[in-house]
């Protein structure tokens, strides 16, 4: 084994790395440090190896060209050997490289790890997180399906809303008038060299950082930074109480990212590759878009925001949270690093946690899109049409024929954009629901135009009859007033006085 | 075996308070690379922005077929080739829009395209409504707002009727920047649309 010997002699006395390697490998670290708690960063690390190992592998075949693009996907799904599950690998390692790399934010936000000295490092981490999701969405959009050209879309509108160079963004972004052939070459290179480059060489300097400032020790409630001190005190520490960080932290590092590699390899086995949808053809309208899974709260964000707020929130909300971000270990850069001792801190992390969850959980059932197949495809319950009168049945079709269940459901089937109608009588009086019929408000489109008298007739003596057996229909408390005096008189009258307003009456004035 | 390739050596220092012939030469050197790097970037600059372009760039007259096509009272989904185009673009190029022909000669013309976030609007002949897909913005027959985030009526396209066929000016992607290029101001015949048109 002496020619091994002498080619390492050989080698190193030319590349001369051992020392620099030795010292990274072999520094002290404080022993507590050498927790599951830090693995995080290291398997991000290793997750974006992977990343761009299998991203060169998919790129021996993949076409970045928008009329080839989707036909070489489906190649690789289809009939390329395992080509299918290096796309699965590459998308759930996409996947596990976003949520690893928010957890580690996470985590080093609730240890204090951005107070001095190692500010930078975490600005730097704040870049990396957003070139992450930069890859999420830009490899989102090579994978050229309807979902991409509509989301590129979503994306160029979103654009179009700056003031003045919202024209110009545009055309920069889609690399021309429409999302066309120029508008996938740019993502494939943003994609492909630019974002993965800057993410490359940001990892590295990130690395480097941690190298050499060292690692964040264990936050002690009670131990506070200093800047006059830190440095001599973390240098105690970790003389004292320290061990090498090889093997003593390592390990740890080593067995975590090995499962995740593992866990990637199984959700891509298991659940394989994502897409690609539908063609990208734009003529093709029959086609409900919906982002990635990181992106779905931005998704039910866009749904939510009132109209008015929406470009401000759109071009003031990035700048603001990037910029408090980055300004963090500036404002906080001394003090308390324990969680125990920073309760806004951990309330921040709460909420922003709980609000993401929120939106992501909404956005994967769209509470607030029209189900579009919804009225040709669900049926009125049989149970809500026994013993209903011809006119009060012809209701039933105008209520399924003209949409309404697009956005109403009944009998658990439907949209949710307006509230379910099962007991919808119990709620308005019969004028109130051919008010709301024919001016819609509050969300609802207005109806005057687009039904005729008659079938407003039907539709609200339909409506009028959905509700439980043991409640009574709503009435109007004028009515009731009308209605008791015969009660109260001992007369037996208890049928409803009925509105004195005939929808053909009402629906001059709202039909402009 | 000795393989020692480096050497340690030890450089002269120079006295920083002379200007030195090397140091004069290394200024003038990087003064140089300056004046390289600016040539070079502009036209990378210029390569860079060439999708910018005016707003007559892009646009052109668009023959969307003959009017049989689009029956009066009835609004029909028409398609056209994009008149900006690459031999690449696959069926990119391929545009849909929604026309409205009232009667006689007037049409409305409607782009794909959300007035949200750009996402492509339903017909539904039934209930007269637009409806979106992403975020559930309805819209009326004629285009205006009926609901949901939108915050103006869909986009129209300008239209002409040449030898018995409807020709929009279409080009660019409708969005909110360019969308006062795509309102038709008085020229749809139909009072109701007031707030599509401006």
């Amino acid at each position: 084994m002496r020619w091994v010997k002498q080619t390492y002699n050989w080698l190193e006395s030319r590349l001369q790395l051992e020392g620099p390697v030795k010292d990274a490998v072999l520094h002290p670290v404080p022993r507590n440090t050498a927790s599951w708690w830090y693995v995080f960063g290291s398997a991000a690390f290793t997750l974006l190896i992977l990343q761009i190992v299998t991203g060169i592998l998919l790129a021996l075949v993949y076409v970045p060209s928008a009329g080839e693009a989707w036909n070489s996907l489906n190649m690789l799904n289809h009939q390329l050997p395992l080509g299918w599950f290096l796309r699965a690998m590459h998308g759930w390692g996409s996947n596990f490289m976003v949520a690893i790399v928010l957890i580690h934010m996470a985590q080093v936000f609730m240890f204090g790890s951005y107070k001095y000295p190692r500010e930078l490092t975490w600005i730097l981490g704040v870049f990396l997180l957003l070139m992450t999701l930069g890859m999420a969405f830009t490899g989102q959009v090579l994978r050229f399906d309807q979902d991409s050209y509509w989301g590129l879309g979503i994306g160029a509108s979103i654009v179009s809303r700056v003031p003045f160079i919202g024209r110009s963004l545009v055309h920069l972004l889609l690399g021309g008038p429409i999302i066309a052939g120029a508008t996938l070459t740019r993502f494939f290179a943003l994609h492909v060299f630019i974002i993965p480059g800057a993410l490359l060489l940001f990892a590295c300097a990130h690395v480097w950082m941690v190298l050499k400032l060292g690692i964040n020790e264990w936050p002690m409630p009670g131990r506070a930074v200093r800047r006059s001190t830190y440095i001599a005190e973390y240098n105690k520490l970790t003389h004292e109480d320290g061990i090498p960080f090889f093997p003593g932290a390592f390990w740890k590092d080593l067995y975590f990212s090995g499962a995740i590699i593992a866990a990637v390899v199984v959700c891509a086995a298991v659940f394989g590759p994502y897409g690609p949808s539908g063609q990208p053809d734009p003529t093709i309208i029959r086609t409900v878009p919906k982002p990635d899974f990181f992106f779905l709260w931005i998704y039910a964000l866009l749904a939510y925001l009132p109209p008015s707020l929406e470009t401000p929130f759109l071009l003031i909300a990035p700048v603001l949270a990037i910029a408090g971000l980055v300004a963090l270990p500036f404002m906080a850069g001394e003090g308390e690093k324990s969680w125990h001792r920073r309760p806004i801190a951990v309330l921040t992390l709460v909420t922003v946690a709980v609000i993401w969850g929120v939106f992501t959980n909404l956005a994967t059932y769209t509470p607030w899109s029209p189900k579009m197949n919804a009225w040709s495809s669900d049926t009125v319950p049989e149970r809500y049409l026994h013993g209903l009168t011809p006119v009060e049945r012809r209701g039933a079709i105008v209520f399924q024929a003209m949409q309404c269940r697009n956005c109403h459901s009944i009998g658990g089937q439907g949209g949710e954009r307006g509230p379910a109608l099962d007991s919808v009588a119990t709620r308005l009086t019969e004028d109130q629901l051919i008010r709301q019929v024919i001016q819609g408000g509050g969300n609802m489109p207005a109806y005057g135009k687009n039904l005729s008298p008659s079938q407003v007739t039907a539709l609200v003596s339909f409506l009028d009859t959905l509700h439980p057996h043991n409640q009574p229909e709503a009435v109007d408390s004028a009515e009731r007033a009308v209605t008791t005096i015969p009660a109260e008189t001992g007369a037996k009258s208890s049928t409803k006085v009925k509105a004195s307003a005939s929808p053909q009456a009402s629906a001059a004035p709202a039909g402009n | 075996m000795t393989d020692t390739v480096h050497e340690e050596s030890k450089t002269p220092q120079d006295d920083r308070k002379e200007v030195s012939r090397r140091w004069l030469l290394l200024k003038a050197g990087a003064l140089f690379n300056a004046v390289v790097g600016i040539a070079i970037a502009t036209p990378v600059v210029r390569y860079l922005l060439d999708p910018v372009r005016r707003k007559s760039f892009y646009n052109s007259w668009i023959s969307l077929g003959p009017l049989n096509q689009f029956p009066a009272g009835e609004t029909r989904l028409a398609t056209y080739v994009n008149p900006y185009r690459q031999p690449w673009d696959g069926t990119t190029d391929d545009t849909a829009c929604w026309v409205r022909h009232i009667s006689g000669s007037s049409f409305q013309v409607f782009a794909i395209n959300c007035a949200h976030l750009g996402c492509p609007v339903r017909w539904f002949p039934q209930s007269e409504l637009f409806m979106c897909p992403c975020h559930g913005g309805v819209y009326y027959a004629d285009g205006e707002r009926a609901s949901g985030p939108p915050e103006r009526g869909l986009f129209q396209y300008q239209y002409k009727v040449v030898n018995d066929e409807l020709h929009i000016y279409a080009g660019q992607m409708p969005t909110l920047a360019n969308s006062a290029r795509l309102r038709v101001l008085n020229n749809t015949g139909n009072k109701g649309c007031s707030s599509c048109a401006g």
